[in-house]
Formats: structure tokens, sequence, C-alpha cells
């Protein structure tokens, strides 16, 4: 390995052309704490900016509790995608060790996928410090990806925070709920309603258990008055079912928005994450809060990327 | 109370776990082994078989022959069986995912001899959930696992009466660092699995023989005082189950029936002759008291930790057996253990804590349902017993106490004391397979495969058109493959997400979780490690220990798991950004695949260092390394936390980056 490698801003590019054989390396530099103006020219070149429009991934955030059937619901998604000729990208991302910094990333090995198909990228991604969140290289690592892949799934271990912070980054997030665990209830209980696009209630071939999770989560959906919201309910193990309504409805979604205004409002709300992260709550005062920062950020070029709104965050600051 | 039995008892069944490169050398070897005055057979299929692919799979590379032999079509089964009556034979095949199967095939073979299926006595081990829990070499997802063990419990308890379908297996808990109550509990949860589901695929009035036929293959450690407790304590809880859970009566029906492979969790690669005393204590766990003495004994050889053992090793496990049923008095005696209140204590206690677990296995939804949970519970408990071991706090004699030695005669051959299998041997099976493919009537397998779908896809019996493909000349490869297109694949649980955090032993570790920052600031991200395990072999527990150290030395640690081609290695070092790779192997096919694996990475550009860790004989560490590969690591390594810095210190030096301050 050269302590160097390929320059950030030639990496950007080749992504930018659609040259997935280059998101290994920049997903190597993306993580990487020492080589900030790399990372920097890297984010540059995928930005709307440098495109001329939004990246035309599709990013979708994929969460839910452990043991709801992630990975394997997973493997289903990237075999339909594959199959439809899309090409997948998933960032898996697991917690870490608090005692030791490290982590274990085990849901690689649950995933099945084609090994010969270099149309399909998995990277397993240690959380860091942030319990239930995303690191800030996730995020940027979703943005760089989505100029590249067809798809991009986020997946995290939803543990309540987890769901919200997908939501800033992600086009479409979907919850991924277990039947018969509580997961159900527990979840209409949380609050976080609005924050799932679609709802994917897995194991359908448990029956009843299965469809009257699914006619729970409708109902608490629709007396919030979230009628547009799909429930939809999968088995990923053979008979496979549902997985095709999964797969409409997430495209669904993804044509309903209005993608322009979604991500610019998702790389303004990761800069101000990014940059509380580095400079913490006296960093946020320095810009007179966290709604003033927001103010400041709607003024900016919708086009430019995180790191450059970090850039000027920081430069804000100074002035104020 | 008579001290003495008016006639003593006739020894247990003495068998040898046998089986190695093909059908036909392995039959030279049981009849040897018969011959010796083994009472019975053993046989160890090769992984390709044991996860039913054929010589001629991607996946076979490296392992044909190797752990075991190769059955791959009714021939080979009846070249196997060549000369040994199986009317008079009682045959233990360890087999699960394929077990269907192999019986089939053995049937065929019967017929062949002119024996009808109803002579048959033997066990098939078929228990997947240990599978999922331990070995790894499971083929189909759960649920159709259990169907198919539930349907050839249903076929065997009419067609073959004498035959035991199902093997609950302790055995490979214990390997995989289960304490006594959790391989109490978990054995017995995994029964009630098995035996549920065969609740719903016969009538209530079979219950009785079906749970009759119900055997069980334990574990038996070098604490044998309690291990022999540990037995007491089983057969108490299945009396309890059968008379509660399933209303069996018939105390026949009742009996706790076992058969045993003493301990190779302990077993050491240091001064390995120590490994015969292991063994004979181990031995006199399962045959000391009569009330919970075992049906069928098989114990390893003193060099399992070295690589495969040879013929004379094998001799001299079955002459331990010879020594304590034909010499010592253990047999002429009642239960010697009755009315002692330490015995007494130990089995109430085993079976009060077993009852406690047992109910949070039923809480997750039986044992089916909590693979996941027990499978965490056990990367626990194994890597509880590692740091105990590396604080000092268990003693292993040659390993943390007593470790100065004399070199040893034992290894002092060319090959070091171990069977090296003739690396001809793959080819030499690709090439039968094909012929074999080529010579059959290719309409009937195809009809018969066609037939086995369907079956599948319905409710019916598989044993059926199981026994039909197996006449029609289908090969293990496409019995599985057509099982595989109707139930899909699995992979299942790592158990290494679910291990808690480390309470690592030492000041060391500390010190290298110091240098891992430090190499990692260098690196500019966290050191990143992938753990995987090449080829079949499905024996995860080193690699899962390897994976929970890393994390918990500060690693981001990618484990990937088991069954991995050297070109799907090859693609997630890439895709994960790592900085080094460590593989794992126990089944002798590494001269093969990491060979491979090196190369594979090579090819895709990925320049990082290599380490090895495994069953790797001292004659192959300096072909490795010429090969490529950084580092080896035996049995002999027992200090995990200094493996990782070796780790960091090579990722440090091949970065240019310093790893202590």
């Amino acid at each position: 390995m050269t302590p160097a490698g390929a320059s950030g801003a030639e990496l950007g590019r080749r992504l930018r052309e659609g040259d997935l054989s280059a998101a290994p390396a920049a997903l190597n530099l993306v993580e990487s704490k020492i080589r900030t103006d790399e990372v920097h020219a890297l984010l540059r070149e995928v930005s709307p900016a440098a495109i001329g429009s939004e990246p035309r991934g599709h990013l979708v955030g994929l969460t839910g509790p452990p043991g709801a059937g992630k990975s394997s619901l997973l493997s289903a998604l990237v075999r339909a995608w594959r199959d439809d000729g899309r090409s997948v990208a998933v960032l898996a991302v697991d917690p870490s060790s608090k005692r030791s910094g490290g982590s274990l990333l085990g849901d690689r090995a649950r995933i099945e996928f084609d090994p010969a198909d270099d149309r399909v990228l998995i990277r397993s991604t240690a959380a860091g410090g942030r319990l239930g969140g995303l690191a800030p290289a996730t995020r940027a690592a979703g943005h760089a990806l989505s100029a590249a892949f067809d798809v991009v799934v986020i997946e995290t271990v939803g543990v309540g925070q987890s769901e919200t912070e997908v939501a800033e980054v992600a086009d479409t997030v979907a919850v991924v709920v277990q039947p018969g665990s509580g997961d159900a209830l527990q979840f209409i209980k949380s609050g976080i309603m609005e924050v799932p696009d679609v709802l994917v209630v897995t194991k359908a071939d448990l029956g009843d258990i299965a469809l009257r999770a699914r006619r729970d989560l409708s109902a608490s959906l629709r007396s919030l008055g979230e009628r547009e919201k799909r429930v939809v309910a999968v088995s990923s193990i053979p008979p496979v079912s549902g997985i095709d309504d999964l797969v409409a409805a997430l495209d669904a979604h993804r044509a309903s928005l209005d993608l322009p205004a979604r991500r610019t409002d998702a790389r303004r709300t990761s800069a101000l994450a990014d940059y509380v992260v580095e400079h913490g709550e006296r960093g946020l005062r320095a810009l007179g809060g966290r709604r003033a920062a927001l103010r400041y950020l709607a003024e900016l070029d919708p086009g430019l990327d995180v790191a450059t709104l970090v850039d000027r965050l920081e430069e804000k600051a100074l002035t104020r | 109370m008579t001290v003495r039995l008016d006639r003593a008892d006739r020894p247990w069944m003495m068998r040898t776990y046998a089986g190695h490169s093909t059908a036909a050398k392995s039959n030279e070897l049981y009849r040897r082994n018969l011959a010796k005055g083994q009472t019975g057979l053993s046989v160890a299929f090769d992984l390709p078989t044991q996860t039913g692919y054929d010589p001629d799979h991607e996946l076979a590379r490296g392992e044909v022959g190797k752990v075991g032999v190769p059955v791959a079509h009714r021939g080979d089964m009846k070249q196997l069986m060549e000369g040994i009556p199986l009317d008079q034979m009682n045959t233990s095949m360890t087999i699960n995912a394929t077990a269907a199967w192999l019986l089939a095939l053995y049937i065929v073979a019967a017929e062949e001899q002119d024996v009808p299926q109803e002579k048959l006595a033997g066990t098939t081990q078929n228990d997947i959930i240990k599978e999922f829990l331990a070995r790894g070499t499971y083929a189909f997802p759960p649920g159709p696992s259990m169907r198919l063990i539930a349907d050839m419990v249903a076929y065997t308890v009419t067609n073959i009466p004498k035959w035991n379908p199902i093997n609950i297996c302790s055995y490979h808990l214990q390997e995989a660092g289960a304490t006594p109550v959790q391989e109490i509990a978990y054995s017995m949860s995994n029964a009630i699995a098995v035996l549920d589901a065969v609740r719903e695929r016969v009538d209530q009035e079979l219950m009785g023989p079906v749970f009759g036929r119900i055997s069980f293959f334990v574990n038996a450690g070098v604490r044998f005082v309690e291990e022999h407790a540990k037995l007491r304590a089983m057969g108490q809880l299945w009396q309890e189950l059968g008379r509660e859970r399933y209303g069996v009566e018939d105390p026949k029906h009742l009996r706790f029936r076992y058969g045993v492979q003493v301990n190779s969790l302990g077993l050491t690669e240091q001064q390995p002759e120590n490994n015969v005393q292991r063994i004979v204590l181990e031995a006199l766990a399962v045959t000391l008291g009569r009330d919970a003495r075992a049906r069928a004994v098989q114990l390893p050889a003193w060099n399992e930790a070295l690589g495969l053992p040879r013929p004379w090793d094998q001799q001299w496990a079955l002459r331990i057996q010879q020594v304590l049923a034909y010499e010592t008095d253990i047999l002429e005696y009642p239960d010697i253990f009755e009315g002692s209140k330490v015995m007494e204590g130990l089995t109430a206690e085993l079976v009060e804590g077993a009852r406690a677990e047992m109910a949070v296995v039923a809480e997750h939804g039986g044992a089916v349902e909590a693979v996941s949970y027990m499978k965490g519970q056990l990367v626990d408990s194994h890597r509880e017993r590692i740091r105990r071991i590396e604080a000092g706090e268990q003693t292993v004699v040659g390993i943390n106490k007593f470790d100065s030695t004399e070199p040893s005669p034992l290894t002092a051959d060319a090959e070091g004391g171990i069977l090296v299998v003739d690396p001809e041997t793959e080819a030499q099976q690709r090439e039968a397979i094909a012929a074999w493919r080529s010579q059959r009537d290719q309409a009937a397998a195809d009809e018969a495969l066609a037939a086995l779908r369907a079956a599948a896809e319905s409710d019916d019996n598989l044993m059926e058109a199981t026994i039909a493909a197996a006449r029609a000349g289908v090969t293990t490869g496409e019995w599985s493959q057509a099982l595989r297109d109707v139930f899909g694949s699995y992979r299942a649980p790592t158990g290494v997400g679910e291990a808690t955090g480390g309470d690592v032993p030492g000041e060391l570790i500390e010190a290298v979780r110091e240098e891992v920052e430090q190499v990692s600031e260098g690196l500019g991200r966290r050191l990143k490690i992938l753990v995987g395990k090449p080829g079949l072999d499905g024996h995860s527990n080193g690699a899962e220990q390897i994976a929970v150290r890393a994390r918990d030395a500060g690693m981001d640690v990618v484990y990937e798991g088991i069954r991995l081609t050297p070109a799907q290695i090859a693609a997630s070092a890439l895709q994960e950004g790592v900085h080094v790779v460590g593989l794992s192997i126990l089944s002798g096919s590494h001269k093969e695949l990491i060979p491979d694996v090196v190369s594979a990475l090579r090819e895709k550009g990925v320049d990082v260092p290599v380490i090895v860790g495994g069953i790797i004989p001292e004659a192959d560490v300096a072909p490795l390394k010429e090969a490529g590969v950084a580092a080896v690591y035996t049995p002999k390594d027992f200090d995990l936390t200094k493996i990782m810095r070796d780790i960091v210190e090579l990722v440090g030096e091949r970065n240019g980056v310093a790893a202590s301050a």
C-alpha cells in the first residue's frame, strides 16, 4: 500500500464517471482523519455543484432492532436490485466498543451475494464513538457512493436514536420491524412514526402474527394522518414474498420526492452535525445557536458538499 | 446391597472415528480396525460430503478426503462397506445436513448385500442445531433442516427400528466452550425442538418408540468427577422430559442412551504425550458409574492437535478402551456412586442450573429460535475459558505450568507424527465422479431428482424420494443442490456480535490497545482486520475468539464467518479496505487454500499481510511463508493478546507507522 494512494480528486472524478472500482479506495480515503484535504477534494468532485445535478443514486436508510431480519432482507433486496440491473452499495454500520474503541462487524457474514459480481459492494463500518449513530465518515461515504451506484443502502441497528440520524442522510428510510416481538408496539409508542418512509414487517411466513403486526402499524399510521406511508410485509426466506412490493414502494417514495430539496437539507444537517462533533456546544454558540446556523446554511449555494459547508461554518464562527 | 454383580457387564461398544482419502482406503482401515477388536464402525465423512458438494465443486477444493472419506454416490458407499456384513454391523455416521442422503446410500448398499433395511443397526448424527451453533456443516435453513430430521425419525421408527435416527450432540457444545450446565441445557432444549417437530409428523402412540430411539452424543472433559455427575443429571432430566412432556411410560423408552467422544478441546500440541493421560481420565468419566455409563465410546488420538492421526495412533486409542474394559474391574460392580453425597449433590446442582437455562431458551421460543442467543453464550463461555488459561487460573500442564520438556521421540519422524493424505486423491476423485456421471442412466437420475424436488415442495416424507435418488445413481452434490433449489441456502448467526465486551486479563492488553491507537493514528483510520475461514471447515471457535479479542484490543474487525472461497475473501478484503487478513483452517486444507487466497488477494491488488491460524503441522509452516503468509499460529499459541500485538506490529511495519511511542 502506498502511503498516499490515488488522489482524492481523481477518485472523486472516477466515481462521478461511474467507475465502481474506485469505490474501495474512495471509502478508505473518506474514513481518513489525516488526509482531510484529499477527502475534501474527493467530496467536491461528487458534489451537485461539480456534477451539475444531484448524484443519481438512491440513498436508502435501512434500520431496525437486532434480530429483526435485516441481513436476510438485505440479501433478498440486493438480489432483486441486481436482477433489475441496478448496481448496489451497502454501508453496514455496527456499534463500537466503548471500552476498547474497536468493533465487531459481523453483518458481512450474513448477507448473501455473488462475490464475483463487481457491481455489488458491501462495506462494514463502525459507528465510532456515537452510540446508535452514524460516524461523519459514513454520511460522506453515502454521498460519495451515490455518485456511482444506482442504490446505496445505509444499514444501522435501530435503537431509537439512529432512525433519526439515518433520516438525516437518506432519501428514503425503511424501518424493519419483526412481528410478534413487541417491536411493532415499541415502535408505535416511541413516537418516531414520522421517521420512516416505508415500514417493513419481516417474517411474513409467520402468517397471522405478521398480518396482525402489519395491521397495527397501518392503523397507527392512519391515526397519525400518515396515509401515504406504505407498510410492506416480506418473507426473505423461501418462499420469498413481498420483496418486489418493497422495491416498488422504495422507488415510489423516491419518485415522489423533491430530491434536490431533501438532499440539500441532508447536506446542511450533516454539515452542522459534523461541525458539532468537531467543535462541540461552544462552537455552536459561536454561530449563535442551531437555528441561526441553519439559517446561515440556507443562504449558501445548495450544491455545496458537506466538507465545504463545514468550512463555511468554521469561517462564520470566526467572523462573528 | 450387593457389592458385586452376579455377572460382569458386557463392555460398551468400541469405535474409532475413522475415514480418509477414498472409500477403498477407508474400507481397508475399517477391516483392520475390526480385526483389532473394535466392535462398531464410526464413519468420518469428508467436508464436501458433509456439506453436500461433489468433489469437483469449487468449495470442495483442498477438502476432498481430508477429515474423512468422500462418499459421492451409491458406488462409493458400496465400496466403503465391502466385505462388512451390514446385518451384523453397528455403524455410526457423523453426518448431519446430508444425513437423510447418506442413510439412503447405506440402505441401498445393504440392498446390494441382500440385507433388508429392517435389519440395519446404527446411528446418524443428524443434529442440525449444533451445526448452527458450533460445527458449521449445515446446508439448508433451520425450518427445512428440522423437517428433514423429523422425516428421518418418522421413517426409521417404522422401517428401520434398530436405527438411531438422531444423536443429540452436546459434544460440540463443550468443544465450543460450553460449561457443563450449558451443555446439558442446550442439548436438552435441542432434543425438545426435535421431538416437538416429530410429534407433528407421527401418531401419538409412536411417541414412546420415537423417544426411545433418540440418543445423545456427549463430551467428557478432564474434570471427570463433575463430568460424570453431568451424565447422571442428563439421565434424570431426560426421564422427566419423556414422562412429563411426551407422556412416555415404558422404562425401556425412557432410558438415557448415549455415545461419547471424549474432549479434544483440552488436548495440547505441547508435550502431546500428555494427551494420553487426559484421554484415559476422560474415559473414566463415562464408564466408571454403571447408572450413567456410555453405550458406545470413541477416544481421540493423542496427536489430534497436531494433524490427522495415523492408523497406529488410532490403535493406541482403541487399546485404552480395551485395557479399561477387559483388564480393570469396573464392569464387575453395581453403580459405585449410589448413595454418594458428593455425587448426588453435584448432580442436583447441575440439574437445577440446567433447568434455569432451559427456561431461558424456552423464553426465546425454543432451541431453533434461540440459536443466536445460545451461540452468543457459547462464544462468551469460550472467551472466559481462554481468559482463565491465560491468567493462569486454570492449569493446563505443559501450557501455562510445567512447560519445559525434552524433545519428543513421538514427533521425530519426517511428517511430525501425523497422517498426510496423498495430494493426488482430490484429482482422482474429481475424475471418478465425472466417470460415474457419464456411465449412469442419466434419464433415471434426472427423473429421480425431479421427483425429489416435487417431494420437497410438498409436505411428503422426503425419505422415499431420497432412497429412489440413491438407487438411480444421483450424487451427493446433486441431491443437496435439488434441496437447496427448493429450501434456499442459509448462513447461520456468528455469535461474535452478541459476545459481550471482554474482561481481558493482564497489562499486555492495555499496552496493545495503546499500540492499536498509535498505529491507527498513523494510518489515518482505525486498524481494520478481516477474519474468516476459507474452505468447508465449520469449526469456527478459534476464528471467533480471535475476532472478539481483536475487537477488545481496539481493532475494527470484519468477521466474515465460514465457508468462503478465496475469491470471496479477496473481494471482501478489497471492499472492506482492511489492513490485514486473518484466516483459520483446521481441516488440513491449508496447503491448497491459503496460497490460493494469497494469490487471489494479489490479483485484486490487495497487498496486505495475511496471517494464518489452525492445525498446521510444523512441516507446512515454511511452505506457507514462502507462499506469502506473514505469520502462522497453531494451538500452542494460546496467548491471544500476544497474537494481537504481533498483528499491530506487522501492520505498523508494513505501513511505515511506528507501533510504540
